[in-house]
């Protein structure tokens, strides 16, 4: 079983679909947009020119009017507003989850790579992981641990992880045979030293290309965690649960889904075009290592 | 070979194991008391604790746990805490709707999406190559539920082709349940488009750059043969494994449009059941959805070792 | 007796299909029909159904007053027998006749998990079927409420189900759904939480009187009525514009302008005294422990940015300080002037202050997948907050929240300070049935406050001769309730019902009854 090779299972034609051509002016826009997305939400509390939060409910569902440029939400709260700064924690979300995924990944990979023993049951764990269907999976995650940022990003997370551990796994094995490999394990080098100066550093490219598309899918499953009822508060805006909020008002109010869709949209078109060029560029070294 | 395939099928085995464990144990950890949603808002302590005994809540979680796995092995899926009713026949009253509508949005996934991917690879660094390319990574960029309401708004309010929800069993007619099932499907064809025509464009870029390639086309083969002829054929396994994944992941992913167009569909059970904490079902449901996922993937793997002739074991 | 009940449906529906053409009336309601035991539940879409498929021995009317259905009364002059008789030509699904042993054996099991049944039960001396027609009820004491008490349809009202039926332990599910009402469930096409569907009961003898409230002739005109259940009421909105459905039980206010000018819909208010929407705080923790800074949180909420915040329109909510509900016989909305009228939050501050508020966490649950109560939390925690209080406002589903508010530790243990909820005003509008109103500590409501004061009025209140006796001891009731803050009221609403034009004839009522409805081609 643990000599199945990785480049043959199942998910792998799927995460490969994501090589792609160089686009030439695309990554550039797609840079400058995310750059300025970025800024943006990063100057969010000086650009917005209200807070998130105060609520006016008899000035509720108003439209574009003097003050509120794209108008007020259910509660009256400035919509610009709640958008600019919902970017925040959308992005964090979504930064969280890729840094952790990427690092467990990293680190259930590798023993799973390099140590015989466990691989088997540490890869059938993560078989069944990601049997279940992650957003399933998820809502269920939220559900125990109650709708607070830190649970949204674990339930986010942890569907993540196998992906990235089958990756580490890959890149981990074909090092192995390299035959600088072999002669630090013949040399008696010791066990950390090996993982750590000639292991990482192959896995490197692969996971930044990972964690950008990891970036990606998080924020959107935070979106769809939102709608579908077990997002973070009201009180913390994101752009998953604006749009969340808004759709019973989509036909009264279609800015509340509009706005913050396009926003997120924007974003994560820019990551996977980026992720995509990253992918390109280092790309002979992926197809000699990851297959 | 004969071998290798048994020990793939033997693996089935652990997986689930391992599935049903994570769920029972997520499950009854989570907070959540289906006896209360039974009983009501103004039920009394006491007869919460009543409906509670009744239902076998109280038991130790080992005991519940063997009781589960023992009626699973005797096909049993039990019945729902709320309702009272067989999962067996809830599920089988709500799988039609989703499957209908994952075999429609393959269907249109694929006419579309195949062509699309031969036409880019063909037309490489193309005007056209480009547009495939981005419509696909757009697909993947725009949260499913927006692309719903903008397709009710468009083609269901203003233009008033398709009703706004609603599920046609197909046994009422094509034409009935198309007409429900269309948006839908489209909706989620943006996605798979988009997974399959990537997938159709770079197995189809790597193909073309194969020697016997050059051999047809310099024997002067009409291009149209050398593409689906040659080219496709060659490229076609991968793409079927796309094509079968996005099937099972489309399984357990309807559950947005599910919501959005009101289709009474196996992913709206599952997630009510989260909600109301009706362990039997979501139990049986993921077992469920995870098996699929696991067949489908076994299915692909050992497909590659009659298919592909490089790989042996 | 099932082939019985098939036949007489098989009959019906083509005898239907022979003489006119079948008129469906397809309805989404508030929720989806997954418990089909009414007497194991309190919730609303499995009392409606209840009231679909089985009959009551007496309902209310639109004074509030008991009125025959399946039986009429006569009271002894000691006030402490109860004769019922049942009326001729009540007969069950399945074709036996209605009797008084199953009427006895059913309001047995229905005592048995109502509050109002028990309180009954515990003044009984007896209660049996004396003839196949005769019910007699004779208490230890006299009882006033009795009537109120059989005739509600609030919490649980006693359903009239076979004696083989009623015979189920009051803790278990029944699962044979056979009733004596103006509609018969039908079985193969229930899909729970999705929809079910009920037949015209072909055999069902409607009394003369006119329909009013829930009394009066039920007369069916329509051969089937359809309950789907849609999550999303904008998709509800867009199917009836559509014409795909007849009919939606609560429209969300925000959406009513979607279907102004529709000529083909109608949107009214069914039930005009609505629900009343209130804030519930635990007695038995800090810092709501201490009566002055539970007066302190009612001062700092002023009812309208509430009611604004979650319905919208002013014409659907109602500003209304009532512990007992407004526009009802017992309301009065002494001691709620600031919920009122807004501009307590001075006096908070002051309060907060002399209680020496140290600023602990109040910890308020808020629900985020029940629409009709996930807006009241977040203007609830900014208006406590704009007065000192430290909320955590903490999201969650509502099977956590159920879940979470029955403990009895302390916040931070996985208690709780605050939550809100929804009651039907008929629900709260009595003092003995309020669930609020109940001070005994450990047995109280969730919160368990420990109040002797409200104990003694509602002695008071049973033992009071008369109507404007009553009224006095309701007045009462009402300014100790808000002295001690049993619970803030947050102001009553009603969500509008909309239908297509085509259905005609619907009658005012509590509870959505399909009965006395016309459909028009």
């Amino acid at each position: 079983m643990a000599q199945t090779p990785e480049p043959r299972s199942a998910m792998q034609p799927v995460l490969s679909v994501i090589r792609l051509p160089h686009f030439g002016i695309g990554p550039k826009i797609a840079a400058v947009v995310l750059l300025a997305i970025v800024i943006v939400t990063l100057l969010a509390n000086w650009l917005a020119p209200h807070d998130p939060l105060t609520m006016n409910p008899l000035m509720r569902l108003q439209g574009p009017i003097e003050g509120h440029p794209l108008g007020t939400d259910n509660y009256g709260r400035d919509i610009l507003s709640r958008v600019l700064i919902g970017g925040r924690l959308s992005l964090a979300i979504g930064i969280a989850t890729a840094i952790v995924a990427v690092a467990l990944g990293l680190v259930i990979g590798m023993v799973a790579g390099f140590f015989r023993t466990a691989d088997a049951i540490i890869m059938r764990m993560m078989d069944a992981l990601m049997a279940i269907p992650s957003i399933l999976l998820a809502i269920a995650l939220v559900a125990l641990n109650g709708p607070s940022v830190g649970s949204v990003i674990a339930a986010i997370t942890i569907p993540e992880i196998p992906r990235v551990v089958r990756l580490v796994r890959a890149v981990v094995l074909a090092a192995r045979e390299e035959p600088y490999v072999e002669a630090a394990i013949a040399l008696g080098s010791s066990m950390p030293k090996i993982l750590v100066r000639h292991l990482v550093p192959n896995t490197l490219a692969p996971l930044i290309v990972q964690g950008t598309y990891i970036l990606a899918s998080a924020i959107l499953t935070e979106a769809i965690l939102s709608f579908l009822g077990a997002g973070v508060s009201t009180e913390t805006p994101t752009w998953g649960n604006i749009m969340a909020e808004g759709r019973q008002y989509f036909r009264l109010k279609p800015e509340l889904i509009l706005w913050p869709g396009l926003m997120l949209s924007l974003c994560i078109l820019s990551i996977n075009l980026l992720g995509d060029a990253a992918r390109d560029m280092l790309d002979p070294r992926l197809k000699k290592r990851a297959g | 070979m004969i071998g290798y395939i048994l020990r793939r099928i033997l693996a089935v085995i652990p997986v689930m194991l391992l599935v049903a464990v994570f769920v029972f144990a997520l499950l009854r950890l989570t907070p959540g008391d289906p006896a209360a949603i039974i009983a009501g808002d103004m039920a009394t302590p006491a007869q919460l604790e009543r409906i509670r005994e009744a239902m076998g809540l109280n038991q130790p979680l080992h005991v519940q746990f063997v009781t589960w796995v023992g009626q699973l092995l005797r096909g049993d899926l039990g019945t729902s805490l709320i309702s009272n009713t067989p999962v067996t026949s809830m599920i089988g009253a709500r799988i039609g709707p989703t499957l209908s509508i994952a075999v429609l949005t393959i269907l249109m996934s694929v006419a579309l999406a195949v062509p699309m991917g031969v036409i880019a690879a063909w037309k490489h660094r193309s005007g056209a190559d480009y547009t495939v390319m981005a419509f696909s990574v757009l697909g993947f960029s725009v949260p499913v539920f927006v692309i719903g309401y903008v397709f009710i708004l468009i083609f269901s309010l203003k233009l008033g082709w398709f009703p706004v929800q609603g599920f046609t069993p197909i046994s009422r007619g094509i034409g009935p349940f198309l007409y429900n099932a269309f948006l839908p499907a489209l909706t989620l064809t943006t996605i798979y488009v988009a997974l399959i025509a990537r997938m159709t464009r770079a197995n189809m870029l790597e193909v073309l750059g194969e020697d016997y390639i050059r051999t047809a086309r310099a024997k002067g083969a009409p291009e149209r043969t050398v593409l689906f002829r040659h080219a496709l054929k060659n490229a076609a396994v991968p793409i079927l494994t796309v094509i079968g994944t996005g099937f099972a992941l489309l399984i357990g992913g309807v559950v947005v449009t599910e919501t959005v167009f009101n289709i009474p569909g196996i992913g709206r059970l599952t997630v009510d059941a989260i909600l109301a904490r009706d362990y039997p079902v979501i139990q049986a449901m993921i077992l469920l959805t995870s098996f699929l996922y696991v067949l489908v993937n076994l299915v692909i793997d050992l497909s590659y070792t009659f298919f592909d002739p490089r790989i042996r074991y | 007796m099932f082939n019985r009940l098939t036949a007489t449906l098989l009959a019906s529906t083509m005898l239907a299909g022979a003489a006119w053409a079948e008129t469906t009336v397809t309805a989404v309601m508030h929720s989806g029909l997954r418990v089909l035991d009414p007497i194991m539940t309190t919730a609303h879409i499995t009392r409606n159904h209840a009231y679909m498929i089985y009959d009551v021995l007496i309902a209310q009317d639109s004074d509030f007053q008991p009125q025959p259905q399946m039986a009429d009364w006569e009271v002894s002059e000691d006030q402490q027998t109860y004769t019922f008789t049942l009326r001729d030509g009540l007969v069950f699904h399945d074709g036996e006749p209605v009797t008084a042993a199953d009427a006895v054996a059913s309001l047995q099991r229905w005592a048995q998990n109502d509050a109002g049944g028990q309180v009954v039960m515990d003044r009984t001396e007896s209660l049996e079927a004396t003839d196949d027609k005769t019910i007699t009820w004779v208490l230890k004491e006299p009882f006033a409420p009795m009537l109120d008490v059989l005739s509600k349809q609030s919490a649980l009202p006693p359903f009239i189900m076979p004696a083989r039926v009623a015979e189920t332990p009051a803790d278990e599910a029944i699962t044979d759904y056979t009733g004596s009402g103006p509609f018969i469930f039908v079985q193969e096409e229930f899909q729970p939480g999705i929809s079910v569907t009920y037949a015209k009961n072909p055999d069902y003898v409607p009394r003369d009187e006119p329909a009013d409230w829930m009394a009066g002739g039920k007369v069916v005109n329509v051969d089937q009525v359809k309950w789907v259940n849609m999550p999303d009421i904008q998709t509800a909105v867009n199917a009836l514009s559509g014409g795909e459905i007849d009919y939606i039980e609560q429209m969300q206010v925000d959406l009513v302008p979607l279907l102004e000018g529709d000529p083909n819909v109608a949107v009214e208010v069914r039930e005009p005294t609505g629900m009343q929407t209130m804030v519930r705080t635990n007695f038995l923790h800090p810092p709501f422990d201490d009566p002055k800074i539970r007066q302190a949180a009612l001062k700092a909420i002023s009812q309208e940015p509430v009611l604004a915040a979650m319905i919208g329109n002013p014409e659907f909510y109602q500003i209304c300080g009532a512990v007992l509900g407004c526009g009802t016989p017992l309301g009065s909305e002494t001691g709620a002037e600031t919920l009122v009228q807004g501009g307590g939050a001075d006096e908070a501050r002051a309060l907060l202050e002399e209680a020496g508020y140290d600023g602990t966490p109040v910890v308020l649950m808020a629900p985020t997948d029940m629409v009709a109560l996930a807006t009241q939390p977040v203007v609830v925690s900014q208006a406590l907050r704009e007065v000192g209080f430290t909320v955590d406002m903490q999201p969650m589903d509502w099977q956590t929240l159920v879940t979470r508010r029955a403990s009895q530790g302390a916040p931070a243990d996985g208690g709780w300070n605050i939550f809100i909820t929804n009651w039907m005003v008929p629900e709260i509008s009595n003092p003995i049935s309020n669930p609020m109103l109940n001070g005994r500590g450990d047995d109280a409501w969730f919160g368990w406050p420990t109040d002797e004061t409200i104990e003694a009025l509602k002695e008071e209140y049973i033992a009071a001769a008369d109507a404007d006796a009553q009224k006095e001891v309701a007045e009462k009731i009402q300014a100790h309730t808000l002295e001690n803050v049993l619970l803030v009221p947050l102001g009553q609403y009603t969500l509008p019902q909309a239908r297509r034009t085509a259905i005609t004839d619907m009658i005012d009522s509590p509870v959505p009854v399909f009965w006395n409805m016309q459909k028009a081609e």
